[in-house]
């Protein structure tokens, strides 16, 4: 199936446009897309009239363009007469937003819009989801403009099966300056699952990182799924809801006891090194990392710090996560203290992390992270920046990126996301260096990579 | 294709929702998997037979329908070391529910490990590889990876385990045979893809490894229900 034009549309039929309710689903999308977006829409409603003065076409058939995308926002009895007249019409591909369906126990509502789209080979999403973002071209949530966050454009596809969870996430990934490439919201996936996407997106140019909100695979399609994930070029990033066991029926086998759903699932996607995260914090943090670092490290972590606690607290992070932060070799240390600026030379201790002490200057954090940047010892340098110190300047985070853009190890950071500091983030974010707010984001930042295998 | 003896074993299986265990040692050994030399008694002097034939002391196990867990109801003998004891456990087992023969079997010794199987609804056939014994929910140390396995899956099975120095020896112990575990979860691997329509799980419990061999000393095959098939 070719989702190209259902993902990236030019033009974009909306039907079920209300004539005298503005806040109908229908007219939202309509709206925000006609006013602001650069996709061609055309609004249809089979009684026709006009809404705001623009005409409202009867049939998709009435539409004087090809229509790549129709978005079906009618009762969910109609959607089986509007799949026929997109079919009958030529159009590429569909969103069914309405709900009504296997969801609320119309299974056979939903098989037959599945029965219609299988013989047509009609690809849709949905039914009962927010459908389709892709910045800057097209949005189909029902949510008005004003109500939303938006993400700017970048690397990072999200594909959720649940729309509030999509929308949540895409207000977190805007809040730390993650780009999108593809928002996604796939509802009871009934012809258009995780796997046609994985495909689509693995593909797609625009896409370096692949993110998956999902509650359950149907039956074998996770086995489907992980394989083909396994080949792919992309990072894959997977967050599974019902972990936990509830409910769990009597069992008479010690393996059926012991396999419970949640452990297959986990173990089966570490089997074939996909990366899942365990929350929304580590979503979010190993999207960001990998978007700017599509690449493996080892487990070895050198940190630089303006402050001992902060250094203390960055370790015990590191060892909860199984990832080293081992003493530098007495000569790395040299090296280190040798360039250190008088004033802090006898004070800064430099055995990892590398504490740089309140008295710290912008070339104190500049000569350790290059020294670090060539040393064998660490594979990724933590760099924990606290802005209080008088001595650093704002330029020190653009500064820092350059050596990471000279000597290719992987930096990342933590610097506290307050609008006081934003010029330090950007100079991190815009240079491609990830930034977290929390130490613990910072940290796994850097288990991602280590967690990616390609 | 499945090899029609197994066929033969799972379909006679059915109305019990599960395989005897000699049944289920027996289409192990097709497989070509190791289990210890074994006999399903049906009278004393079969059982006798056999005990004297490859030599006291042996393990005497409950062969029953309702006996799903030997354990729960002191169904299991290890080391019945002559006529009289074996007489004596028998004649207990008789008045079991459903007594349907004694399972006489030369006894094995080593690490107890747990390899099973299930038909997992999302990802199909899986492979479970823990430290076994009965205590085997107390423990909770195990590793699931779809099948089929590969040799580097085992290899990263093993070390999965937070007891992984136990199987690759610890204080004294020797190593338990590395290359008899692989080749057992391999072959293992091997059957469950062909039988996995036809199961719900499998235990493998204990599996019983040393320095010299891996022996599956008990297992348990649960029938997948025919209206749950597709």
């Amino acid at each position: 199936m070719n989702l190209q034009p259902l993902l990236q549309p030019k033009t974009m039929a909306i039907v079920g446009v209300s004539i005298n309710n503005d806040r109908h689903p229908a007219n939202v999308i309509y709206t925000k897309n006609n006013l602001r977006l650069p996709v061609t829409v055309y609004p249809v409603n089979p009684r026709g009239g006009s809404l705001h003065g623009q005409r409202l076409f009867q049939k998709i058939a009435d539409i004087p363009d090809k229509v790549d995308l129709a978005v079906i926002a009618v009762r969910a009895d109609y959607c089986p007469d509007v799949l026929l007249d997109c079919i009958r019409s030529g159009v590429s591909g569909g969103a069914v937003i309405s709900g009504g369906f296997a969801e609320s126990g119309r299974k056979d509502l939903q098989e037959r819009l599945v029965a219609i789209a299988r013989e047509a080979s009609f690809p849709f999403i949905g039914p009962n989801c927010l459908g389709i973002y892709t910045p800057g071209l097209m949005d189909t949530f029902f949510i008005p403009s004003e109500r939303m966050v938006h993400p700017s454009s970048g690397g990072v596809a999200i594909v959720s099966q649940s729309g509030g969870v999509l929308v949540d996430q895409m207000v977190k990934f805007a809040n730390e300056g993650v780009g999108l490439s593809l928002a996604l919201s796939i509802g009871n996936k009934a012809v258009i699952n995780e796997m046609e996407i994985l495909q689509y997106l693995i593909h797609d140019p625009d896409t370096k990182v692949i993110a998956f909100y999902i509650e359950g695979f149907g039956k074998n399609e996770g086995r489907d799924f992980v394989i083909a994930a396994h080949k792919s070029p992309k990072p894959v990033i997977v967050l599974k809801s019902g972990k936990s066991d509830s409910g769990r029926r009597a069992v008479s086998s010690h393996t059926a006891s012991l396999g419970g759903d949640y452990k297959v699932f986990s173990e089966v996607l570490r089997q074939y090194g996909i990366i899942e995260a365990k929350n929304e914090l580590e979503l979010l943090s190993f999207s960001e990392s990998l978007c700017c670092y599509s690449q493996s490290i080892g487990k070895n972590i050198g940190i630089i710090t303006g402050s001992g606690g902060h250094g203390a607290l960055a370790v015990d992070i590191c060892s909860m996560q199984g990832l080293a932060t081992p003493r530098f070799s007495s000569r790395l240390q040299e090296e280190i203290r040798k360039n250190l600026s008088p004033s802090i030379q006898g004070i800064a201790s430099v055995a990892n992390p590398i504490d740089l002490t309140g008295s710290v200057i912008d070339d104190d954090f500049m000569n350790s992270a290059e020294i670090l940047s060539r040393s064998t010892e660490i594979d990724c340098i933590v760099v924990l920046l606290l802005p209080y110190s008088p001595g650093i300047t704002l330029d020190l985070s653009a500064r820092l990126s350059q050596i990471r853009q000279n000597e290719g190890k992987p930096m990342i950071a933590y610097i506290p996301h307050i609008e006081k500091y934003r010029m330090l983030i950007e100079g991190f974010e815009l240079n491609r260096i990830p930034a977290a707010p929390s130490i613990e984001g910072a940290i796994l930042m850097a288990e991602a990579l280590r967690r990616y295998q390609p | 294709m499945m090899n029609q003896e197994i066929t033969r074993i799972l379909s006679s299986a059915e109305k019990t929702g599960w395989v005897l265990e000699p049944e289920a040692k027996r289409l192990l050994k097709i497989a070509g998997l190791p289990v210890p030399n074994f006999l399903w008694a049906k009278t004393l002097e079969q059982a006798s037979a056999f005990a004297e034939r490859i030599g006291y002391p042996v393990t005497a196990k409950i062969v029953s329908p309702k006996a799903i867990h030997k354990s729960d109801i002191n169904g299991v003998v290890v080391g019945t070391k002559d006529y009289a004891s074996l007489k004596e456990t028998h004649k207990r087992f008789q008045n079991l529910e459903e007594f349907s023969g004694i399972l006489i079997e030369e006894i094995v010794s080593g690490l107890e490990m747990i390899i099973g199987a299930k038909t997992d609804y999302q990802f199909g056939p899986v492979i479970l590889l823990g430290i076994g014994g009965t205590g085997v929910e107390i423990y909770q140390d195990t590793v699931l990876r779809m099948a089929p396995l590969m040799e580097k899956d085992v290899v990263s099975m093993i070390r999965g385990l937070k007891a992984h120095q136990l199987i690759e020896g610890y204080r004294g112990h020797p190593p338990v045979d590395i290359k008899a575990l692989t080749r057992l979860l391999l072959d293992f691997s091997g059957l469950v893809m062909e039988i996995s329509d036809n199961i719900e799980s499998i235990d493998l419990n204990p599996v019983m490894c040393s320095s010299d061999n891996c022996i599956v000393a008990d297992a348990r095959i649960i029938l997948r229900k025919k209206e749950s098939k597709n």
